[in-house]
């Protein structure tokens, strides 16, 4: 062994009551307490208080809500008289508009699936932990990835006519293209602010225009035989 | 008066019968704050201190206590409707319009129930989109992300089971219409959409099963969970702290700085 080691050895003091602890302090540093400047308060009762009254105020609204509006109640079930439109819960209009693009095995199982899956993997997916910009590493490969993919998802809606679906991916593709072109040296906040989107970033973004857009549409839009209707017009 | 009330209260404190039901004694030192949370069987899943940049509504709005809130007003409309509600065909839906016209206030606790249970699920999605925009789901805090996953799911399953039981058309259309959507799951779809509905169509099984779904197995697994989801935020450090999060500037700073090696900040001792 020729080469020094590269930090010294010690055995804590407090040997006699606890676990041996070998320490190894490198050359150049030393153990240390970072100071932080973090202002800490007591959970009781300084969140507690704050809790209480977000529940205070979120049960006033509701209390209030529910004096002025009556819950929906139509009448009894009734197995052979089917109302046109059926409706889903509007949380599942989404994928009650999928269901009619697409097979059931797809809208029904696959989409829901491979959603929840998305949402589960996304802290164990590394791509966001630096939260680069979407297009700064690695720069020409992700572009190419982009120009394929966003053109193939857009056809295959265009294909099955989801254009409800294709008008958001379009919008969003759209800004992806501007975060492209942009850079940390754009004139615009909006463009420096888009370039350092990461790609996860723009995947959840997507999800969100699509739920909010699908489920509005299935909410306010769509009438008998899932048909297009304008809601001031009914 | 009011001191006359403090003194009142103080002395309620000093009974033996107070002190044999709150470990923690009394006082309000630091440390008896610390034990009122940490001697507390409900309270000692949340950590004796937080961030106090993380009490600022801009950073959390306040979403996942919301969330809990409108769980805790569902558990107790949910307990009162149960008290008018039979789960058969066709009382199930009379109770319901009973509820709307005989029952003191039965319109309001409905309308009440149905409101939060909305609300629960807007406020769950928000609160999913808020923690990824924030970056809180990273290390080491996405098993706990996972966990919301799953309270999202089991919100939307309590709200989907719930919207079977008045019985009316809107309940059971929306039901059918959910519940074909479970036989196209491959090979084994229709033995699923036969053990969901406890038969081959929408029917009074059906609405027992959703039931017991609705007011036994979801809420509780609910609160399961939510109880790992709150002990996991003191686990990882507390709520999640932005490097750009403003810092609170006080008159107490300086001596209010807290001591803490760099790789333990803020983490709890268990």
């Amino acid at each position: 062994m020729s080469t020094p080691k590269d930090f010294t050895t010690g055995v804590g003091s407090d040997v006699r009551t606890s676990q041996r602890r070998v320490l190894f302090i490198t050359r150049r540093t030393s153990a240390m307490v970072k100071r932080t400047d973090e202002e800490q308060v007591q959970t009781y009762p300084a969140a507690l208080v704050r809790a209480a009254l977000a529940f205070e105020l979120l049960t006033i609204g509701l209390v209030l809500m529910s004096l002025f509006f009556n819950a929906p109640l139509e009448g009894i079930a009734d197995p052979t008289n089917t109302p046109n439109p059926a409706k889903a819960p509007w949380y599942f209009l989404g994928l009650q508009e999928m269901l009619h693009y697409f097979p059931p095995v797809v809208a029904g199982v696959m989409i829901p699936a491979v959603l929840v899956a998305g949402l589960i993997v996304i802290p164990y997916f590394n791509v966001n932990i630096e939260a680069d910009g979407m297009f700064v590493k690695d720069r020409a490969r992700r572009l190419r990835i982009f120009y394929l993919a966003a053109p193939l998802l857009s056809v295959f809606l265009l294909y099955f006519d989801v254009y409800v679906a294709l008008v958001p991916t379009l919008l969003v593709a759209g800004f992806m293209l501007l975060a492209a072109h942009s850079g940390p040296g754009s004139a615009s906040s909006l463009r420096r602010y888009l370039a350092s989107r990461a790609v996860s970033w723009w995947i959840m973004t997507w999800f969100l225009v699509e739920l909010i857009v699908l489920t509005v549409v299935g909410t306010f839009f769509r009438g008998p035989g899932w048909s297009w209707v304008w809601p001031w017009r009914s | 008066m009011a001191s006359r009330l403090d003194n009142t209260i103080a002395r309620i404190e000093q009974t033996r019968l107070w002190r044999s039901i709150f470990r923690s004694g009394t006082g309000n030192s630091t440390l008896h704050r610390a034990m009122a949370i940490q001697q507390n069987i409900f309270l000692h899943i949340l950590p004796t201190k937080v961030r106090r940049r993380m009490l600022d509504l801009s950073a959390t709005w306040y979403l996942g206590t919301l969330t809990l809130g409108t769980f805790v007003l569902l558990v107790v409309t949910g307990i009162l409707l149960m008290l008018y509600y039979h789960p058969s065909v066709p009382q199930a839906y009379t109770d319901v319009t009973d509820l709307r016209f005989v029952v003191s206030s039965g319109l309001f606790l409905r309308n009440l129930h149905r409101w939060s249970a909305h609300a629960m699920v807007l406020l769950a999605f928000a609160h999913l989109f808020r923690v990824f925009y924030r970056g809180a789901y990273r290390p080491p805090r996405e098993f706990n992300w996972v966990i919301g996953v799953v309270l999202l799911l089991i919100t939307l399953l309590l709200s989907y089971t719930g919207y079977l039981l008045p019985w009316d058309q809107l309940a059971f259309w929306a039901i059918t219409v959910g519940s074909n959507i479970s036989s196209a799951v491959p090979l084994m779809g229709d033995k699923v959409r036969f053990l969901l509905l406890g038969g081959h169509q929408v029917n009074a099984n059906a609405l027992l099963r959703f039931y017991v779904l609705h007011t036994v197995i979801l809420p509780l697994s609910a609160v399961f969970f939510i109880a790992i989801h709150f002990w996991r935020i003191r686990k990882d450090g507390g709520l999640y702290v932005r490097q750009s999060d403003p810092l609170r500037k006080s008159a107490a700073q300086g001596e209010a700085a807290e001591e803490s090696v760099a790789a333990g900040a803020g983490k709890e001792e268990a």
